[in-house]
């Protein structure tokens, strides 16, 4: 086992050295029975333990519960190490507490006490401890007791800058769990000014605050978009030496620049012109940066620069504003398009989607299509291939439709089946908005059921029912189509639905034609009815009884069809009800109660076949 | 924000959990057998991102370990992969070459080294030069 250092407590070491060589889950838990009844004896023994003995068992508590057992004792002795001077003994009274203790602990009194205590402490030390516990646990009656004196702590002068690091963001976990703390004016301007510290941990810290405060009331807090900007050019201008700690693989302070980038996604454009123009050179600057010769050939150079990049873009998307910089954001995630890394060119992927809906960039988004569908057909992580379908679909208007609507389908028959429910839904709308030629549209929509009929809700062969019935000009065209699909040998029960439904209404437009003549038609149909669903063979009974009157000839066969036992007696009483109606319906003479109009204007809807 | 973090060897060994977010103990023990399923049969062909819920997991490989980051899916995922490897090489520099071992016989140090760089589900602080002075002023006092 590795060597033990310093405070290293040796027992633990010991133990868990122990724990790991237990052979087997039975030896584990005896080994761990016993050492809890040892701790157990120990902490109610005479002599009182000192504070190095009483954080060795209280860090072997905390081992045995991290290993999965639960640990009904030892919360009072954690607690009693808060109370300690040492540091190693306080660090883990409050892990203990911070993992074990739930908010409504008896002893969380005792606790809240011990905090107050490190709070008003004159080591930093001690008052970062207690900090960390409040953003760890966070509770309720935390943001109660303590709601009121975080927020002085964080601005005052004599706190130093790691204490208001973890004031900062412990003010966060409170206000988050109370949001009343931190009512508007009193604080405001200070909490704002946090973004100027000269200690770029501190800002690092607080901007976290200051955008949950700017999302709860953007108009109290909007001080801080100048400050923010400011800040932001320094950082994006400075030599990679200014920011000596925080400069990350030659990237000045990636994470801070990202967050800034993030905090001014809150407004509008900086109405001020000044911030305004300050803003948008901090961004050319950062899309030149992208283009320069990369210091670093370290992937987390790329990673860190491209974090900012990316944020970058995002900005610039959501300001909707600078069309030079929407095409150059747009060029530079082009080029991501074809980058040998996979996670830039899903990054790239998933931006472009947001820049394709601005009209200043949609044109530039459209000039990618190419690249676009060879990641759709090449790319072996199904998650980028998904990115790719969501570009495609962001990407469509009237000019590409027919194309995109094309590749979606092919795609679709090896697609993963996790994404074909949605990407039928995508090829769905997109043939209904951009179709021209309604006959496309039908023909897509067959195709997807035919491709993947499973996937095809409801909703989606309703419509195309829908719109068939409305536009005279694709009811021949949609009846002849249906016809020939249903002349596959495997056809999808969603095909069956849909035919059906057509050619009751419109299969005396290809009656005419001897190889679509009303026998033909109705024995084509009448093929797929025992391998359906009782619910489809309603919907065909239907039909058939559409049939009888538009077909007055095959009157014969359709009630033949409709006596037999297994309609008639069917065990579906849906499919006894339709027979035995439309076999009374039959045989009345008068051909008025089969109008077309009467038999299916009641019930147009095509879930109510 | 983050939601969790999670270092796991490939066994399915926890070795760190760190939660940024109320679940029982029963919902944590689940995440951590999904995480650990979801993760180990990705591969070099696949993004370090992962959906997940109605979050996502930003990971890397690191020998036996998995570090994983779960993040609200507005998050910057190359940020937090940056994280990440900013994280482990103060980790590295902490314990001089970690190994996983290091990671077990010292757990309760480690909890140090995440609250220094995170806090609240938020970064902390980036700098690996701040954060090694204070773990040594933290390792100097009794």
């Amino acid at each position: 086992m590795p060597a033990v250092r310093g405070d290293g407590m040796r027992g633990l070491a010991v133990f868990i050295s122990d724990i790991r060589n237990c052979k087997s889950k039975e030896a584990e838990i005896k080994r761990i029975n016993k050492e809890l009844a040892n701790i157990r004896s120990k902490f109610r023994g005479d002599r009182t333990l000192d504070g190095y003995q009483k954080k060795k068992y209280v860090c072997k508590l905390l081992f045995i519960f991290l290993l999965g057992h639960d640990i009904d004792f030892g919360h009072m002795e954690a607690v009693n190490l808060l109370s300690s001077n040492k540091y190693s003994e306080k660090q883990i009274g409050y892990l203990f507490i911070s993992v074990l203790i739930s908010a409504n602990n008896e002893l969380m009194k005792l606790i809240i006490q011990s905090i107050k205590n490190d709070l008003s402490s004159r080591n930093p030390i001690h008052v970062n401890l207690a900090l960390q516990c409040i953003a760890n646990i966070g509770s309720r009656e935390m943001a109660e007791t303590f709601g009121s004196e975080i927020p002085k702590l964080l601005v005052s002068g004599e706190t130093i800058d790691v204490v208001k690091q973890s004031a900062a963001l412990c003010l966060l976990r409170l206000f988050r769990t109370l949001p009343d703390i931190i009512p508007s004016g009193e604080w405001t301007s200070r909490i704002v000014h946090l973004l100027n510290d000269q200690h770029l941990g501190v800002v690092t810290a607080a901007v976290n605050l200051i955008d949950a405060l700017v999302k709860k009331n953007s108009d109290e807090y909007k001080g801080c978009i100048s400050l923010a900007v400011s800040r932001l050019s320094r950082i994006v201008t400075a030599s990679y030496t200014d920011l000596q700690d925080y400069t990350y693989y030659f990237v000045p302070a990636p994470w801070l620049s990202m967050k800034l980038l993030r905090l001014l996604q809150n407004y509008p454009p900086p109405e001020d012109p000044g911030v305004r123009g300050r803003l948008t050179e901090c961004l050319e600057t950062i899309l030149n940066k992208a283009q320069e010769p990369p210091k670093s050939k370290k992937v987390q150079h790329s990673n860190a620069k491209n974090a900012v990049l990316f944020e970058a873009i995002s900005l610039i998307i959501h300001m909707d504003s600078e069309p030079n910089l929407l095409v150059r954001g747009c060029n530079q995630l082009g080029q991501f398009l074809q980058h040998r890394e996979t996670n830039l060119r899903y990054l790239a992927l998933e931006s472009m989607c947001l820049l394709a809906t601005s009209e200043f960039s949609h044109e530039a988004v459209k000039k990618h299509q190419e690249t676009v569908v060879t990641a759709l057909k090449t790319e072996r992580d199904v998650s980028v291939r998904q990115r790719a379908v969501d570009l495609l679909y962001a990407m469509c208007d009237k000019t590409n439709a027919e194309e995109i609507v094309g590749e979606m389908l092919n795609y679709l028959e090896t697609a993963d089946y996790s994404i074909r429910e949605e990407m039928v839904m995508k090829v769905a709308i997109l043939a209904e908005k951009y179709a021209s030629d309604y006959t496309w549209y039908v023909d897509v929509i067959l195709n997807l059921i035919r491709i993947a009929g499973d996937y095809v809700s409801d909703e989606v062969w309703y419509r195309v029912i829908q719109i068939v019935i409305n536009r005279e000009d694709v009811q021949g065209y949609a009846a002849k189509t249906v016809f020939e699909a249903l002349q596959a040998p495997a056809c999808h029960e969603n095909m069956v639905k849909v035919a059906a439904y057509i050619l009751g209404e419109f299969g005396n437009l290809i009656a005419g034609d001897q190889r679509s003549s009303p026998f033909v038609q109705f024995n084509l149909l009448h093929s797929k009815y025992h391998l359906c669903a009782a619910q489809t063979r309603a919907l065909l009974l239907t039909t058939y009884v559409k049939f009888i009157n538009l077909f007055p000839e095959i009157r014969a066969d359709i009630q033949n069809i409709l006596k037999s036992d297994s309609n008639i007696r069917s065990s579906e009483v849906e499919l006894q009800q339709r027979s035995m109606e439309y076999l009374q319906l039959s045989q009345i003479a008068s051909t008025d109660v089969l109008d077309p109009a009467a038999v299916s204007g009641a019930a147009l809807h095509p879930a109510r076949q | 924000m983050i939601r969790f973090i999670l270092i796991q060897n490939r066994a399915g060994k926890t070795r760190l959990a760190k939660w940024y977010m109320n679940f029982d103990d029963d919902e944590k023990q689940k995440l951590i057998e999904e995480v650990h399923a979801v993760v180990t049969v990705r591969d070099a062909k696949h993004t370090n991102f992962v959906e997940f819920r109605n979050f996502k997991i930003i990971y890397r490989r690191y020998a036996g370990l998995y570090f994983c980051i779960c993040v609200d899916i507005s998050d910057n995922n190359l940020a937090y992969l940056e994280a990440i490897h900013n994280f482990v090489e103060v980790l590295n520099e902490y314990f001089h070459n970690v190994c996983e071992l290091d990671l077990v016989f010292n757990f309760y140090k480690v909890y140090s080294v995440v609250d220094e760089m995170f806090l609240a589900g938020e970064i902390r602080e980036t700098s690996q030069t701040k954060v090694l002075k204070q773990l040594l002023v933290y390792n100097s006092l009794e």
